[in-house]
C-alpha cells in the first residue's frame, strides 16, 4: 500500500523547520515522553529542529528526576541524545541541520529555575522571543 | 494545498479526531490533497476495529474507513503508540496501516501544512 504513495512523497533535498512544543509536566501523562521518541526520530531525516520547552514542560529536563516512587520510567537521560544530536549536527560543516534546545524564559522563572537545573544546555528565550521563532518555523508538533 | 494531518487523541474522549475527520472531508471537498493522515498517542485507537459504538451514535473508526477507500488515503497508525495500546494488525480497522514514526516526518516535510489535532 505504500508504494502506491510514494511519488507524493518526494522530500529528497527538502529542508524544513520543525519545532516540538513540550507543554506538559514528564510524568502524569504520556504526550512528554510520546514527543521525545518523534524528536529522536526526526534526526534520521536531517531536518532543522527546534525542541522548546514551555509551562510545566520545563519540568521535562529537570534535574535528579526520581520516579521511583510512582513505578514509571525515568526517560530524563533520554534528552542526552538530543543533546548530543545537536552537537554533531552544530560540529559537522557538511550537515545542513541546525536543532536548538530552548526553554521560554517565564515558565523557568515561574518554576524557581535557572539554566543550571537542566539536564540538557539551554538556550533560554523570553515568550515574546519565542513567539517571534515560532513564526518562522514550518511545523509545529506539539504534546 | 497538500495537507498533512495528525490525530493525537482517541475516538470518544475527546473530540479531536472527529474535528481531523471533519477537516479532512472538507479539504478533499474543496479539491485539496491529503498526503497522509497519521494517527499519534491514543489516537492510534481510532484504528481498532473491535471498537462497538452504539448504535445511535457515529463510528469514527468506520468513517475513517468509508472516507480513505473513497480518496484513497494513507491512513497510518503509529507502530511505537498502537503496541502499548494492544493495537496490532490482528486488530486494525479496514484501510488503516501500521508504520514507524518515520511516516510522521515525511509527511511534516512534505506537505504543505501539517495540521495537528490534539489537546
Amino acid at each position: 500500500m505504500e508504494d502506491q504513495f510514494e511519488d507524493l512523497f518526494d522530500i529528497e533535498g527538502v529542508k524544513k523547520k520543525f519545532m516540538f512544543v513540550n507543554r506538559k509536566a514528564p510524568y502524569g501523562t504520556i504526550y512528554a515522553l510520546e514527543v521525545l521518541e518523534a524528536v529522536l526520530i526526526s534526526a534520521a531525516f536531517e531536518q532543522h529542529a527546534a525542541i522548546v520547552f514551555v509551562d510545566d514542560g520545563v519540568y521535562q529536563i529537570k534535574k535528579g528526576q526520581d520516579t521511583k516512587a510512582i513505578n514509571m520510567k525515568n526517560f530524563s537521560p533520554t534528552f542526552k541524545i538530543i543533546e548530543m544530536e545537536k552537537e554533531d549536527a552544530d560540529e559537522d560543516p557538511d550537515m545542513d541541520m541546525v536543532w536548538r534546545i530552548i526553554v521560554e524564559k517565564e515558565s523557568m522563572e515561574a518554576r524557581g529555575f535557572t539554566p543550571d537545573d537542566f539536564v540538557i544546555d539551554v538556550e533560554v528565550l523570553s515568550s515574546a522571543e519565542l513567539g517571534a521563532f515560532m513564526e518562522e518555523q514550518d511545523v509545529i508538533l506539539s504534546g | 494545498m497538500k495537507f498533512g494531518i495528525m490525530v493525537n487523541e482517541g475516538p470518544f474522549t475527546h473530540q479531536a479526531s472527529d474535528s481531523a475527520y471533519h477537516f479532512a472531508k472538507a479539504a478533499l471537498d474543496k479539491g485539496h490533497q491529503v498526503l497522509r493522515i497519521f494517527f499519534y498517542y491514543d489516537g492510534v485507537n481510532n484504528a481498532n476495529k473491535l471498537s462497538q459504538p452504539q448504535a445511535d451514535d457515529r463510528n469514527l473508526i468506520k468513517l475513517w474507513g468509508e472516507l480513505g477507500k473513497e480518496h484513497n488515503l494513507d491512513l497510518v497508525v503509529c507502530v511505537a503508540a498502537a503496541l502499548r495500546r494492544g493495537i496490532k494488525e490482528e486488530i486494525l480497522a479496514e484501510g488503516f496501516r501500521i508504520s514507524g514514526l518515520g511516516q510522521l516526518i515525511e509527511a511534516g516535510v512534505a506537505a504543505d501544512r501539517l495540521v495537528v489535532f490534539g489537546d
